[in-house]
């Protein structure tokens, strides 16, 4: 047996001159999954809720309540809910996945040996790395939406004096430094999991992997909320008028 | 020394000294929210996810350590 950890997620086949990797296939799994119960709980939804109905609605309910408190105005709790609880509920289920037992067992063979078919979504550098991107876009077109783009431009080159255009400059390496804090806190923390749990199915595979798996739970859940929160925070900081 | 064994102190290096930080920052937030649950037990259903958030947010330094030693090491 051999310790096979990489950084890169592994290649099931390719169409034409895409490659299909693991994390990708098990991304459209997670997306199909969500897509589905939408659909069951948009066709039967009842004014006396069943017990499907009620957790989505107490899930719905509770975290439009918590955007509210936090953007502090129903206009822009409307537009910023969608996106924020769409990217937790995805990244909470693809993190979520990945302790279904068994599910690492399934392999491919892609001609150059097996790989396996699943593989937690989040540890692809390139899935987290887009839905950082799509959070970073979002707080620019709030930020000039509400400043106009003169005074949205102005924010980063000002030349008043040495000491605001230093500032502005900061400004601009701090908008970039997001990208790769948001990044790295998400990656790193799925793909540490998942490394520690490899290691230690290694060196005890029984009793010792437990506690860690409960530790991943956790983690996964929690990390999904960051990603969200800090998406909402930084979008609700860019919509206020400098 | 050879390229492989200073690869291997490196990434050593980089998560051992990385780990420092965070471990305090955690610390510290644990103390604070267990004296404010003490101080009022009824928050305690409102300060344990903050505490949990916050201790993700502090968590990060050492985890983008743990990004580059395991560039390093697999990189």
């Amino acid at each position: 047996m051999e310790l096979s950890i990489s950084l890169a997620p592994d290649i099931l086949f390719n169409i034409g001159s895409m490659p299909i990797t693991n994390t990708l296939f098990w991304s459209f799994f997670v997306s199909l999954f969500l897509i589905v119960i939408t659909l069951i709980i948009n066709r039967s939804l009842k004014s006396v809720p069943g017990t499907l109905q009620n957790i989505v609605e107490i899930l719905i309910e509770g975290s439009y309540l918590f955007v509210q408190t936090i953007t502090g105005s129903n206009k822009k709790t409307k537009y910023l809910f969608p996106l924020v609880f769409t990217m937790f509920i995805f990244i909470a289920i693809a993190n979520i996945f990945v302790f279904i037992p068994g599910q690492s067992a399934i392999t491919l063979d892609n001609g150059e040996g097996s790989v396996p078919l699943f593989r937690a979504v989040m540890s692809d550098y390139g899935m987290v790395f887009i839905l950082t991107i799509i959070s970073i876009i979002a707080m620019q077109v709030a930020a000039i939406a509400t400043n106009g783009p003169f005074k949205y431009i102005g924010k980063f080159l000002n030349f008043k004096g040495p000491l605001e255009f230093f500032l502005g400059l900061m400004d601009f390496i701090g908008e970039l430094a997001k990208i790769l804090s948001l990044s790295f806190r998400l990656f790193g923390n799925i793909f540490a999991g998942e490394t520690l749990t490899a290691v230690l199915l290694f060196l005890l595979p029984f009793i010792a992997p437990l506690p860690f798996m409960f530790l991943g739970i956790l983690t996964a859940i929690v990390q999904a909320f960051v990603f969200a929160t800090l998406t909402l925070v930084f979008v609700t900081m860019a919509s206020e008028k400098v | 020394m050879e390229g492989e064994t200073l690869k291997h102190l490196a990434a050593g290096l980089a998560i051992g000294l990385g780990a420092i930080g965070p471990a305090i920052g955690e610390g510290i937030i644990a103390s604070k929210s267990l004296e404010a649950i003490g101080r009022n037990p009824e928050a305690a259903n409102k300060i344990t996810p903050l505490m949990f958030a916050a201790m993700a947010i502090t968590e990060s330094t050492g985890i983008y350590a743990l990004v580059v030693a395991l560039i390093i090491l697999f990189g």
